[in-house]
C-alpha cells in the first residue's frame, strides 16, 4: 500500500503540472489569435498577387522565352523539399506530421531515382530528418530568435532558395507546411514552388484575369520581375499558416494535458482518501482489541 | 467633382489604405505615371519612390518594389514595403539604401556577373537616392 505522503506528493506534482499546461494552453490560444490575425491580413496581397500571375502565366508561359522559375529547367532529377516546421515542441502531432509527409514524399522520389536534397525551416524538423535523410540535409534556416514571423523571414528563405536554383543544385522545390484549418485540424500540405504553378482559385477568375491589360515594361519583364517575389510570397503565406497552425495544436495538446491531469488529480485524490480510511480503521481495530483483551 | 475609383495599397504583411480617390500618382518603372477613373487597365511594376494619392484626403507613401494593378474603376498596388510619409525617418532611408547598396555589391561579386543584374541594382540605388531627395531628407549616394 503506497505510503500516505508519497501519495500526497504525487499529488502536489501533479497540480504543478496541470498549472504549467493551463498556462501553456491559455498562452498558445493567445498567440494563437495573432498568428490567425497575421494570416488574415497577409491573404489580400497573397489573393491579388497569384490572380495578376495566373493571367501573367497564362500569357507568357507557353512560349520559349518564358523563365525557368515558370517552366522550369526541363528536368525533374533533382528535387528540394523546403520542410517547414516549429522551433519548440510540445505541440502534438504538428511536427511529427509535417515531417512525416516530407519523408513519404522523400522516400517516393528516392525510389524512383531521383536526388532528394531538403532544407529545413525550424529546430524540430531538423531534428527528425537528421535520423533518417542527415546525407540530403543541404541548410537549416534558424528561426529561434525570431519572435513574430515577417515578410523579411520569408525573403531570406526564399534568396536562400532562389540562389540555389540560380547555381543549377535542384530543378523542383516543394514546400512543405502544415495548413490551418481550426484549432483541431492542421493539414500537412505540400506545395510545389519551383516551377511555379498558379492556379487560377475561383475567387480569381472572376477578379477579371480575362481583362487585357497593358503591361508596362513588358509581360516577359514584369514576369522576370515578379516570379522571385512569388516565391517569397508563397513561402511567406506557409509561414503564416504554419505559425497559426503549431499554436493550434499546441493549444489543443495542451487542453488534453490540461484534462488529463485533472483526471489524474481526481484518481490520486480517492486513492489518498481510501488509503487514510484504512490507516483510520485500522488504529481503530487496534485500539478496540486491546481493551477487549483486558 | 471628378469621379471616384477604389484604392487599395496592400503590403504582404496586411492591407494599408482601402479608400476612395480621384487620383493616384504612381512611382511606375518606367516613370510615373497618374491613374484616374477609367483608366485603361494597365499592369506595372514599380520604382522605390513616392506613391500619392488625391481625393477627399490625399496621402503619401514610400513604396519599393511591387507593381501596381490599374482597372477602370479602381487602382490595386501591392508594395513589398509601403510606408507612410510622415513614418519615413533618416534612419529607414539610410536602412534601405545600404540595403539596395549590398545588392549592387553582390551582383558585381558574383561569379558569372550578369550585366543585367549589376545594371539593374545601379538603378535601385539611384531610385533609392532620388526618393530621399524627394522626400525631404539628406541621402548619401553610396560609392559603388
Amino acid at each position: 500500500m503506497p505510503n500516505l505522503k508519497d501519495l500526497k506528493n504525487r499529488i502536489e506534482s501533479v497540480k504543478s503540472t496541470r498549472k504549467i499546461t493551463k498556462a501553456m494552453q491559455m498562452v498558445a490560444a493567445a498567440k494563437l489569435r495573432r498568428a490567425q490575425e497575421a494570416a488574415e491580413m497577409a491573404r489580400p496581397y497573397a489573393e491579388r498577387f497569384n490572380a495578376v500571375m495566373a493571367g501573367l502565366a497564362q500569357s507568357v508561359g507557353d512560349s520559349d522565352s518564358a523563365p525557368k522559375l515558370l517552366s522550369g529547367t526541363g528536368s525533374d532529377d533533382v528535387h528540394l523539399l523546403v520542410v517547414m516546421t516549429a522551433e519548440r515542441g510540445l505541440c502534438g502531432g504538428f511536427n511529427g506530421n509535417i515531417a512525416k509527409l516530407a519523408k513519404t514524399r522523400a522516400r517516393e522520389l528516392l525510389d524512383k531515382g531521383k536526388t532528394v536534397k531538403i532544407l529545413t525551416v525550424g529546430k524540430k524538423g531538423r531534428d527528425v530528418l537528421k535520423r533518417d535523410f542527415g546525407d540530403h540535409l543541404v541548410g537549416h534556416v534558424d528561426l529561434s530568435e525570431v519572435k513574430r514571423v515577417g515578410y523579411v523571414n520569408a525573403q531570406e528563405i526564399a534568396k536562400d532558395v532562389l540562389g540555389r536554383f540560380d547555381a543549377g543544385e535542384f530543378d523542383v522545390a516543394t514546400l512543405f507546411y502544415s495548413k490551418f484549418q481550426n484549432v483541431v485540424t492542421q493539414i500537412p500540405t505540400a506545395q510545389q514552388i519551383i516551377p511555379a504553378s498558379f492556379e487560377a482559385d475561383e475567387d480569381g477568375e472572376e477578379t477579371g484575369t480575362s481583362t487585357l491589360y497593358d503591361y508596362e515594361p513588358s509581360e516577359e519583364a514584369i514576369l522576370a520581375d515578379l516570379l522571385p517575389r512569388g516565391v517569397a510570397t508563397q513561402i511567406f503565406a506557409g509561414l503564416l499558416e504554419n505559425a497559426a497552425s503549431e499554436q493550434g495544436a499546441r493549444m489543443s495538446a495542451m487542453d488534453n494535458a490540461t484534462r488529463n491531469a485533472g483526471d489524474m488529480i481526481d484518481k490520486l485524490t480517492i486513492e489518498y482518501n481510501r488509503s487514510r480510511q484504512a490507516v483510520i480503521t485500522n488504529e481503530l481495530i487496534e485500539i478496540i482489541s486491546g481493551a477487549e483483551a483486558l | 467633382m471628378a469621379d471616384e475609383m477604389q484604392f487599395d495599397l496592400v503590403s504582404p504583411e496586411r492591407s494599408l489604405a482601402s479608400q476612395k480617390v480621384t487620383a493616384v500618382q504612381i512611382p511606375g518603372a518606367d516613370g510615373d505615371m497618374t491613374a484616374m477613373a477609367d483608366h485603361a487597365p494597365t499592369i506595372t511594376t514599380l520604382r522605390p519612390g513616392v506613391l500619392r494619392i488625391e481625393g477627399a484626403e490625399t496621402a503619401e507613401y514610400v513604396v519599393t518594389g511591387g507593381f501596381a494593378q490599374i482597372k477602370a474603376d479602381g487602382v490595386t498596388v501591392l508594395a513589398e514595403r509601403a510606408i507612410p510619409r510622415a513614418d519615413m525617418t533618416q534612419e529607414l532611408l539610410d536602412e534601405m539604401i545600404a540595403e539596395a547598396a549590398s545588392v549592387h555589391k553582390s551582383a558585381k561579386e558574383a561569379k558569372e556577373p550578369d550585366s543585367n543584374a549589376v545594371d539593374d541594382a545601379v538603378k535601385l540605388v539611384a531610385d533609392m537616392v532620388a526618393m530621399g531627395g524627394e522626400i525631404g531628407l539628406s541621402s548619401q549616394q553610396p560609392s559603388l
